[in-house]
């Protein structure tokens, strides 16, 4: 189990400013929804706790040490990553792909353990892809892909995952499977960070919400507590129909705000 | 067939390929020899002819045949994969101009003769330099185009280099030499050659063939890669320096002997998982058997003055090349 905390975190691409003094901190047990319009600052969030995007001040953290002290592999180990929209430059199977999620694990040239097969295995079967695990990765659907990308983030077994928006190509059936998928994960104890634009998948799969608006937190907490009208018209610009009474929350957008 | 056992099967085909083609290396030429008299001088006792036809003329050219064919091909198959584009190598990137051009200012000011390790020395340090070129243009685009258009400019200016020294130069021959030396070739080189090859080339393949991993990780682009516990700035050190040493030494005694590096990697990824990584020793392998068996080819062609090795590769590689090129739009 691991915390990532970011404290007075600046970030700023290029002499772009894109987060300013972002305090937060992420804790294992439940999953933590990332929204925010586009370019509020969610993927550059994700990068910084990476260690990917150079931060100007402020810190990241985990488990209290410092991102930026840590070497490549050990923050692999301790965080597992599933950018958006990842491409692949060669045709690897599935199966060599989602292997390359143990390439934290390994020492230097020795080969796959019979406990990195069995984890390769655990990954595909989740995400539904064992099926397929012999074809080009390449020649999937846009859906199968991001199974498949999916896969081999979690095959990295690494007590923390940040998944920037893992349900973009997904089609419904998919997209509840990935968060039912990622929810059980957060249950068993990972800590597991998802940028998400769908409203309603965020209020019914996440225990908590992070807002952000310009680059700024403009909420942090339970769903109930984050998605109301006046904050959806204030950072979204939108109005939209909110039902978070029944155990099935319903968040709809109707029109741009007039 | 399990993926393992699958390239054990590979690299002993290839091992044998290449092994026939260095014997046939020191069989084939203008006065072929029978295997019989091989034996015989291999043996200790052979005649006088076919010892110095063997040992003095065709031992070096076959060795050297071996070790720039393999760097060749290893630095090909390693730029492929670190730069995820199929159409990288050592020469279409202008690396071996460049090396060329090291190798020239040496021939052209002297410098060669002042002390024997200038050659390979300014040879690589011109290789690396086109290398640090090359990343300062085009190392932050993933884009294949981007990269190879920059190859192709420094490459350009290499060879304008390379023209302006042979304009200065004060001596006519001096320059059909300097001109013919870089279309490459393996004619006439002796074991002086061998010694200073054998050492790049063993330290830049080193180099190259230690980070297929993180090649692989890099399927899935920097960030990626990085998050898979990849630090990509001692990868791209070893890789430009490897690719420097190695190509850099190959040049100095072989000249720019092209599209090795392009062709091979095409031709042993089928038989792979295709991840960099698999491509990397197989490579150096073919690049070893393609280079030895195009050197037989020159010798036993029929033509009034021996064809250059660096000519034929190119008529192989450009069609591939190209190819490749016109297949742009889903590149591998």
């Amino acid at each position: 189990m691991v915390t990532i905390r970011a404290e007075a975190l600046t970030v700023s691409l290029g002499d772009q400013p894109v987060l300013h003094g972002i305090d937060a901190q992420f804790e294992p047990g439940g999953m933590i929804g990332v929204i925010g319009p586009n370019g509020a600052g969610k993927s550059t969030l994700a990068r910084a706790l990476l260690g990917l995007a150079p931060t100007q001040s402020g810190s990241v953290t985990i488990d209290g040490v410092p991102v930026a002290s840590m070497a490549r592999g050990a923050l692999a180990r301790q965080v597992a990553y599933l950018p958006q929209g990842q491409t692949l430059h060669w045709p690897l199977s599935v199966e060599r792909l989602v292997g390359l999620g143990r390439l934290p694990h390994l020492a230097p040239f020795s080969r796959l353990a019979p406990a990195d097969a069995a984890a390769i295995e655990r990954a595909m079967a989740k995400t539904d892809v064992t099926a397929f695990r012999t074809r080009a990765a390449t020649e999937l659907s846009g859906g199968e892909r991001a199974r498949v990308m999916l896969a081999r983030a979690l095959a990295v077994e690494a007590p923390a995952l940040i998944a920037d928006e893992p349900l973009a190509a997904l089609d419904p059936g998919h997209q509840i499977e990935v968060m039912e998928l990622l929810a059980a994960e957060a249950r068993a104890g990972a800590l597991i960070v998802v940028i998400l634009h769908d409203l309603t998948m965020a209020a019914r799969h996440c225990d908590r919400l992070l807002l952000l608006d310009r680059g700024r937190i403009a909420a942090d907490g339970p769903p109930a507590a984050v998605l109301d009208e006046r904050r959806l018209a204030e950072v979204y610009g939108i109005r939209a129909a909110i039902d978070l009474s029944g155990s099935k929350p319903l968040i709809v957008p109707l029109s741009r705000k007039p | 067939m399990t993926s393992s056992s699958a390239r054990t099967w590979l690299l002993l085909g290839l091992a044998l390929l290449t092994a026939a083609a260095a014997v046939g290396s020191l069989l084939l030429g203008s006065a072929p020899i029978a295997l019989g008299r091989l034996a015989a001088v291999a043996a200790g006792h052979g005649d006088r002819i076919a010892k110095v036809i063997l040992i003095d003329l065709r031992l070096p050219r076959m060795l050297l045949g071996l070790l720039v064919g393999a760097i060749l091909g290893l630095s090909g198959a390693a730029l492929q994969g670190y730069l995820r584009n199929p159409l990288a190598e050592p020469a279409v990137l202008g690396v071996s101009n460049g090396a060329g051009l090291g190798a020239v200012v040496a021939l052209y000011f002297g410098l060669a003769d002042l002390h024997p390790l200038m050659l390979p020395v300014l040879a690589i340090v011109g290789a690396l330099a086109s290398l640090g070129a090359l990343h300062l243009l085009a190392g932050r685009s993933e884009s294949p185009l981007t990269l190879v258009l920059a190859g192709i400019a420094l490459a350009s200016l290499a060879t304008a280099g390379i023209a302006l020294a042979l304009n200065l130069s004060p001596n006519p021959f001096a320059a059909m030499e300097i001109m013919t030396w870089l279309l490459g070739s393996l004619d006439d080189r002796s074991f002086h050659h061998v010694w200073i090859a054998l050492p790049c080339v063993l330290i830049g393949g080193a180099l190259l063939l230690a980070d297929g991993r993180a090649l692989d990780a890099l399927s899935l682009g920097e960030e990626g890669a990085s998050t898979l516990g990849v630090n990509l700035k001692r990868v791209r050190l070893r890789l430009l320096l490897g690719t420097a040493i190695g190509v850099g030494g190959a040049v100095a005694v072989s000249g720019a002997i092209g599209f090795v590096g392009l062709i091979v990697p095409h031709l042993v990824r089928p038989f792979t998982d295709r991840s960099p990584s698999a491509v990397l020793l197989p490579s150096a392998l073919g690049g070893a058997a393609l280079l030895t068996l195009a050197d037989i080819g020159v010798r036993v062609i029929p033509t009034t003055s021996e064809l250059k090795l660096g000519v034929v590769t190119a008529f192989l590689g450009v069609p591939v090349f190209l190819t490749y090129l016109l297949k742009e739009r889903r590149l591998w």
